[in-house]
C-alpha cells in the first residue's frame, strides 16, 4: 500500500466523528429549505453549487425576507470570508499540487477539512506532497456524500412535518448553536453583542443594511479587543 | 414565497463568490501572508454575522405577530448557554428545542 493511499485512508478515518455533526446540519437546511417552498432540484442545486452550510442558511433566511440580491450576497459571503483564512493556511502545504488538483480542493475546503489537514500537517511536517493532498481528499470523502444524502433527507422529510410546529423557529436556533461554541473569549462575545445590538438600533436601515454595517463593526471590535489583549501580554 | 430568478441569482453568484474565496491564495496566490489586521478580523466574521442575522427574530418573531414570545426567548438563550458550555452545536440545539417545546407547552 503506498504512503499516499495510508494518508487517504487516515484521513477518511479522521473525519468520521465529523459526520455526527454533518448528518443533522445538512437535513436542517434540506427541511428548512423545503418549508421555504423551495424544491428537491432547486435544493440540491444549491448545496451542489455553494457546498458551504452556514453561508447557505443565511442566504435562505434573507431570500425569505426578500432581501436584495446584493444584501443577500455580501451577508452569505461575509459568512463564508472564514475560507479566505483556510485557503492562506493550506497554500504552503498544498500550493506546488497541479492547477487542477488545487482547483478540485478548493471546492472541497470547508470547515472540516481545513481543521483535519492543519492539525495532521503539524502533527506529521515530514508528509510529503502526495501524502498531504491524500489525507485531504481523504477528509472530504465520508463528508460530501453524506452532506447531499442528508439534504435529501431533510427535504423530504420538510414534505411530512406539519406547517404548525414552531418550525420557523429552528433556523435561530441552528444559527445559535453554531456560533456559542465559539464564544469563549471575551473578545469573540464582546464582538456577537456588539453586532446583534447594532443590528437592533439600526434596523430602521433599508434592505438589511444595517446587519452589513452591524456585523463589520463586530469583526473591527473584535479584532481590536484581540489586539489589545496581545499587547497587555506582551 | 420566494422568487425563483432572485433564488437562482443568488445560487450562481454566491457559488462563483465562494469558490474565489477558497481558490484565492491556494489557487493563485501562493506562500502570501495576509495583513494581520485582516487575518484578525477575519476570526469574528460568523460570530458578528450569525447571531446579528436572527436577532431580530429572537426578540419579535413573526411566528407571533412580532410580539417577544418566551418560549422561543428562553429556547434561544437555552441554545446559547448550553453551546458555550458544552461546546458541542449538537447539545446546544437540542437544549433550545427541548426548552421551546417546553415553555410552549407550559404556557399553553
Amino acid at each position: 500500500m503506498s504512503d499516499a493511499r495510508t494518508s487517504y485512508l487516515r484521513g477518511i478515518r479522521d473525519a468520521l466523528p465529523f459526520t455526527v455533526v454533518i448528518v443533522p446540519f445538512a437535513m436542517m437546511f434540506g427541511l428548512l429549505a423545503t418549508e421555504a417552498g423551495l424544491h428537491l432540484y432547486e435544493i440540491m442545486a444549491f448545496s451542489v453549487a455553494v457546498f458551504a452550510g452556514a453561508s447557505q442558511f443565511a442566504a435562505l433566511q434573507l431570500l425569505q425576507d426578500h432581501a436584495p440580491v446584493l444584501v443577500i450576497l455580501a451577508t452569505a459571503l461575509a459568512v463564508n470570508l472564514r475560507m479566505l483564512m483556510y485557503s492562506v493556511a493550506l497554500a504552503p502545504h498544498l500550493g506546488a499540487a497541479p492547477l487542477r488538483t488545487r482547483a478540485a480542493m478548493a471546492y472541497l475546503l470547508v470547515d472540516q477539512t481545513f481543521a483535519l489537514s492543519t492539525a495532521e500537517f503539524e502533527r506529521r511536517p515530514a508528509l510529503t506532497m502526495a501524502e498531504k493532498t491524500g489525507y485531504f481528499f481523504g477528509a472530504i470523502t465520508p463528508i460530501l456524500p453524506l452532506w447531499m444524502a442528508a439534504t435529501v433527507t431533510g427535504a423530504v422529510m420538510g414534505r411530512a412535518i406539519p406547517q404548525d410546529y414552531a418550525l420557523d423557529f429552528a433556523m435561530p436556533i441552528t444559527f445559535l448553536a453554531m456560533i456559542a461554541p465559539l464564544l469563549q473569549s471575551r473578545a469573540h462575545l464582546v464582538a456577537a453583542a456588539v453586532s446583534v445590538a447594532l443590528t437592533l438600533m439600526l434596523g430602521f436601515l433599508p434592505y438589511g443594511t444595517g446587519l452589513l454595517i452591524a456585523a463589520a463593526t463586530g469583526m473591527a471590535v473584535g479584532a481590536i479587543l484581540e489586539a489589545l489583549q496581545e499587547k497587555a501580554k506582551a | 414565497m420566494i422568487d425563483r430568478t432572485q433564488f437562482w441569482l443568488v445560487v450562481v453568484l454566491l457559488a462563483i463568490g465562494t469558490y474565489a474565496i477558497r481558490f484565492s491564495f491556494l489557487g493563485m496566490l501562493g506562500n502570501h501572508p495576509l495583513p494581520r489586521w485582516l487575518v484578525r478580523s477575519l476570526r469574528y466574521t460568523a460570530v458578528s454575522v450569525m447571531p446579528a442575522l436572527v436577532a431580530p427574530a429572537v426578540l419579535w418573531p413573526a411566528a407571533t405577530g412580532g410580539h417577544t414570545d418566551p418560549a422561543r426567548l428562553s429556547a434561544a438563550g437555552a441554545t446559547i448557554l448550553v453551546g458555550m458550555f458544552t461546546r458541542s452545536m449538537m447539545r446546544a440545539i437540542f437544549a433550545g428545542v427541548v426548552v421551546l417545546f417546553t415553555v410552549q407547552s407550559l404556557l399553553g
